[in-house]
């Protein structure tokens, strides 16, 4: 006969093991959570192949107001809309330096180029790029002509620019720069040149 | 017998006159045929206000009855399936079974007769109740009360009514408060001698008379209506008014537009008062132009975080209270688009600055980054005066950008003269694209002592006597469009 207090004790580690197997489990469901989530939130795009081209990048400079051309040899692939998305991944790895003179959130991403004959090019944006953004006229203005500029200098034939966030339009980019209007790259230029 | 000879019809081809006239007889009965076929183009609908949902659905014509689908009525607001069988159709709405037959008024819910005021109809397999069946057939599924304005087809399910009540302020015949017992969001236009406000979404409710008469020679009246779903708010007056949203959107000020027509000359009757528009404008000092002074964001709606606890709506706010009475001592009417903490969206900014027919708009914003100010117009391309008398919203400005870049140009000039660091340049901002007026958005950035003095009411006092100054002296330009 099996002392009563000796099932009651194995009966109590049971349980206790039994609950520290499902907490174990949940945690571990917690932490692949939050590294998918935490992957999710970085750019996934594999880096470029291809024959290494000089291009010109448009880069902004918070401090002087203005955009300043800058030339840059970078690896482009031979499709004209992965060209450009490459392009613009090029200008945003600029921003994501530790000391850029406009810095852009680490996971701001250029999730898709789509280029629209006759002349129109829509980008957009992954929802880190805009939701993180820091909140101004100037510096969201800044990266509008950025990106704009930059992808007329690069991609010939590009006369007009739309800007999506997430593949939906968005009223502003982080509550001044307006994202719901076609970008004129003309207008765009003779603005950023006052 | 003779025979005649029957005269052959003789055809010829009519004469330009008689084709005039044909085209006059065609034209006229079309048109007449449109005229006739224009009230059955509105489409009938119904709207339905619940603490879960609000929407509006279709209401059909069958027979000379409103019908309205069952289903798609309490979709929203439980789970609810339905299930055709022949000419029965049968609908359990959370715990509660109902079954209609087609062409019958006799149904069964809760395993209880209910009588509906006219056949039941299926099509495509969708139910199909008499409008005027609701009050009573609803409660048998609904354990809420329900409330059906038929004739107006607005129908409340629960405790959700807005009620909205008057207050003239006694101390200013030229202001009208509506205060709203939740938020409301009408869409507000103006008239000749009314201002109108149609709520779509909101519950609002009569105020207990559909019409309320002023002791005020200014604005007289106010009258309740409502019609196919929409409520509607007239207030009407005997000079142009406009609104303005504050107490998070549960009051609307009503208020007399503040552009003066004229103010006493100093030269009194050796400078008589000018009878066009144009010589008002090209006289300036003769005649008071309206400013509006947009703070912008508000509410929720914080704009840039300037500091941890200081954010851009507080700064443009106290700001704009700075510029409004600078520009006020030197001889504008100002009006203030929020005098509080309180939010509007672009559009209704932009809205109540056109309505307002302001001579000028400047929208006020507030930075950590840099430092100065920058004065920026709208990025637009400069459109030509021949585009007609309408413009498309989103270009509204173009017809001033001119003259807004001359207005900004001023400004710079006067900054530099106070030795504020200061730099124009053009960006997508909204409302200024949509603003019809001169208009320009001033971005106040700290100056040598870093982010405090965004709040210091020096540095903002140099800032807005600055702007003031370049107002007027551009103020014989505002008005006068290209």
């Amino acid at each position: 006969m099996i002392p009563r207090h000796l099932l009651i004790g194995v009966a109590a580690l049971l349980v206790l093991v039994v609950s520290m197997g499902i907490y174990v489990r949940h945690m571990r469901r917690r932490a692949e959570e939050f590294q998918y989530a935490a992957a999710d939130a970085l750019p996934v795009a594999p880096p470029a192949s291809g024959p290494t081209e000089t291009v010109t990048l448009y880069v902004a400079d918070d401090d002087a107001g203005t955009l300043r051309a800058r030339s840059a040899q970078i690896p482009l692939p031979g499709g004209r809309q992965q060209r450009a998305e490459e392009l613009l991944r090029a200008l945003l790895r600029i921003y994501q330096q530790p000391d850029s003179a406009h810095p852009l959130p680490p996971a701001a991403d250029i999730r898709s180029i789509f280029l629209v004959d006759p002349g129109a090019a829509v980008i957009d944006l992954n929802a880190a790029f805009a939701d993180q953004h820091r909140s101004g006229i100037l510096s969201e203005q800044l990266t509008v002509n950025s990106l704009v500029e930059t992808l007329a200098a690069n991609v010939p034939g590009i006369s007009r620019v739309n800007i999506l966030v997430e593949g939906k339009t968005r009223e502003t980019l982080a509550g001044h720069a307006d994202l719901t209007e076609t970008f004129d790259v003309i207008t765009v230029e003779q603005a950023a040149n006052q | 017998m003779r025979w005649t000879k029957v005269p052959s019809p003789q055809y010829s081809v009519p004469s330009s006159r008689w084709k005039v006239g044909y085209w006059v007889l065609g034209t006229t009965y079309w048109v007449l045929l449109l005229l006739s076929a224009a009230p059955s183009l509105e489409e009938k609908h119904i709207s339905v206000y619940s603490p879960v949902a609000i929407y509006t659905l279709p209401v059909l014509e069958r027979a000379g009855h409103e019908y309205v689908g069952l289903l798609e009525l309490l979709e929203p607001l439980g789970r609810v399936s339905s299930q055709t069988d022949g000419r029965r159709w049968n609908l359990r709405y959370n715990a509660v079974d109902a079954e209609f037959a087609a062409g019958k008024t006799r149904a069964r819910i809760r395993g209880r007769n209910f009588d509906l005021s006219a056949p039941f109809l299926i099509e495509n397999s969708h139910g199909l109740v008499p409008l005027s069946s609701l009050s009573a057939l609803l409660p048998r599924f609904l354990e809420t009360p329900v409330n059906f304005h038929e004739s107006a087809r607005r129908l409340f399910v629960g405790d959700v009514r807005i009620q909205v009540g008057f207050q003239p302020d006694a101390s200013n015949p030229l202001r009208l408060a509506l205060n709203f017992s939740a938020p409301v969001n009408p869409t507000i236009s103006t008239e000749p001698g009314k201002l109108r406000m149609v709520f779509k979404r909101d519950p609002v409710v009569s105020p207990g008379s559909q019409s309320i008469s002023f002791d005020n020679k200014v604005i007289t009246q106010a009258s309740y209506s409502e019609n196919n779903g929409d409520a509607e708010l007239d207030v009407a007056a005997t000079q142009p008014l406009m609104a303005s949203f504050s107490n998070d959107r549960k009051t609307i000020v009503i208020s007399v537009v503040p552009q003066a027509p004229a103010t006493p000359s100093v030269a009194g009757s050796q400078n008589p008062a000018p009878t066009s528009p144009t010589a008002n404008v090209a006289s300036g000092s003769s005649r008071r132009v309206l400013a509006v002074v947009d703070p912008a964001h508000g509410g929720s709606e914080r704009g840039a975080a300037l500091t941890d606890t200081l954010a851009e709506k507080d700064v443009t706010l106290g700001f704009a209270r700075l510029l409004r009475h600078e520009l006020e001592v030197r001889g504008f009417a100002v009006a203030l688009l929020r005098d509080a903490d309180t939010s509007s969206t672009l559009d209704q900014r932009a809205a109540a600055a056109n309505v307002a027919r302001a001579g000028i708009y400047i929208s006020l914003h507030a930075t950590s980054q840099g430092s100065g100010a920058r004065v920026y117009t709208a990025l637009l391309p400069v459109e030509g005066p021949s585009k007609g008398a309408f413009h498309a919203w989103n270009a509204a400005q173009s017809p001033a950008l001119p003259v807004s870049r001359i207005v900004s140009a001023a400004i710079v000039a006067q900054m530099q003269k106070r030795e504020f660091p200061v730099r124009a340049s053009s960006a997508s901002l909204r409302p200024l694209n949509n603003v019809s007026m001169p208009a320009v958005a001033v971005e106040l950035a700290p100056g040598t002592d870093g982010v405090a003095e965004l709040t210091n009411a020096n540095y903002q006092q140099r800032a807005a006597s600055a702007i003031a100054d370049a107002v007027v002296s551009v103020r014989d330009r505002l008005g006068a469009q290209p």
